[in-house]
């Protein structure tokens, strides 16, 4: 179990911090919506089922898209 | 100078985390109230759900701002693209039409996450979620087929009255409960029933229905806002 749990916070946090550095913006909305779809794996670990829904509909889902419909109107790339 | 002093805040900032984290003793509480909830949360108000009990049953005019603070960030953002559009000259991107596969596959899995939707607050007292996870869940659904089917749109008009019929049938049983059930604002009026069944906990399943229905209009009424703003 804690191996388990373990590995996903690791893959949270690479996500997380891969997030920071690609110059792809789309990328770094991708990773950030892995960020929130291991977040939710976790909070399921830590017995929050209520919580975990809520964070796969609306982290995962939601606001990934409304990143992607923002970077439609702006640039994909960083300087 | 500038990574000197970054540096320095970095450090205080993290003294500061260290300091306050250490004399939280975690791990135990100092109010009763979390165990009040879990102890007889289910024989006050019905539901088998305790966070559905404390989110409807105990702390529902909470939830009742909650929804508030939702449906005035939803008109918000209505009202600002709106206000753009207008001076704005509206031209029209050429949609590249999507493929068989997706079109079919998006036509498929719209009606199952729909229905999966609904059974997520539709029983909202009972298993886990209610109605913020499966009106999120609905709102995924339209956003699934507006980003596959490209053409179809769902009526304004048709979102506008479900949020408006929802919003009412809140505010109007929590007024119900002020005025037959008891003396305070959305008390239970209903009979709670037998525990465990779909037919139970009151007023619960009416509150959390018209919530699910609620958030899913809205939310489904922002992603169209923001769809149509960015073609």
């Amino acid at each position: 179990m804690i191996v388990i749990v373990t590995l996903v916070v690791a893959l949270m946090l690479s996500a997380a911090v891969s997030a920071l550095f690609f110059k792809d913006l789309l990328s770094a909305v991708i990773a950030s919506c892995l960020v929130s779809l291991f977040a939710s794996i976790l909070f399921l670990f830590l017995q929050a089922p209520d919580v975990a829904m809520a964070e796969a509909s609306i982290g995962a889902a939601l606001i990934t898209a409304v990143f992607m419909i923002a970077l439609r109107r702006t640039k994909r790339y960083e300087e | 100078m500038k990574s000197v002093f970054s540096l320095i805040l970095l450090v205080v900032l993290g003294a500061g985390v260290v300091f306050t984290l250490s004399s939280i003793p975690f791990g135990s509480t100092s109010s009763d109230v979390g165990e009040y909830y879990i102890d007889s949360g289910r024989a006050d108000t019905g539901a088998t759900n305790i966070v559905t009990s404390v989110v409807v049953g105990y702390r529902a005019f909470d939830t009742l701002g909650e929804v508030t603070v939702l449906f005035v960030a939803a008109i918000g953002l209505g009202a600002i693209l709106a206000a753009g559009r207008e001076n704005e000259e509206k031209k029209k991107a050429e949609w590249e039409p999507a493929s068989l596969v997706l079109y079919t596959g998006c036509r498929f899995l719209f009606p199952l996450i729909l229905l999966f939707g609904a059974y997520v607050f539709i029983h909202g007292h009972l298993t886990p979620g209610g109605g913020f996870q499966g009106g999120a869940v609905i709102a995924s659904a339209f956003l699934m087929v507006y980003l596959g089917c490209r053409k179809k749109r769902i009526s304004r008009t048709w979102a506008r009255n479900t949020e408006s019929i929802s919003g009412l049938v809140f505010v109007v049983t929590g007024l119900t409960g002020l005025a037959v059930g008891g003396h305070y604002f959305l008390s239970n009026f209903l009979p709670e029933g037998t525990l465990n069944t779909l037919f139970s906990a009151g007023i619960i399943p009416i509150i959390y229905i018209a919530i699910g229905l609620k958030v899913g209009s809205e939310l489904t009424g922002v992603i169209d806002d923001l769809i149509e703003e960015s073609e």
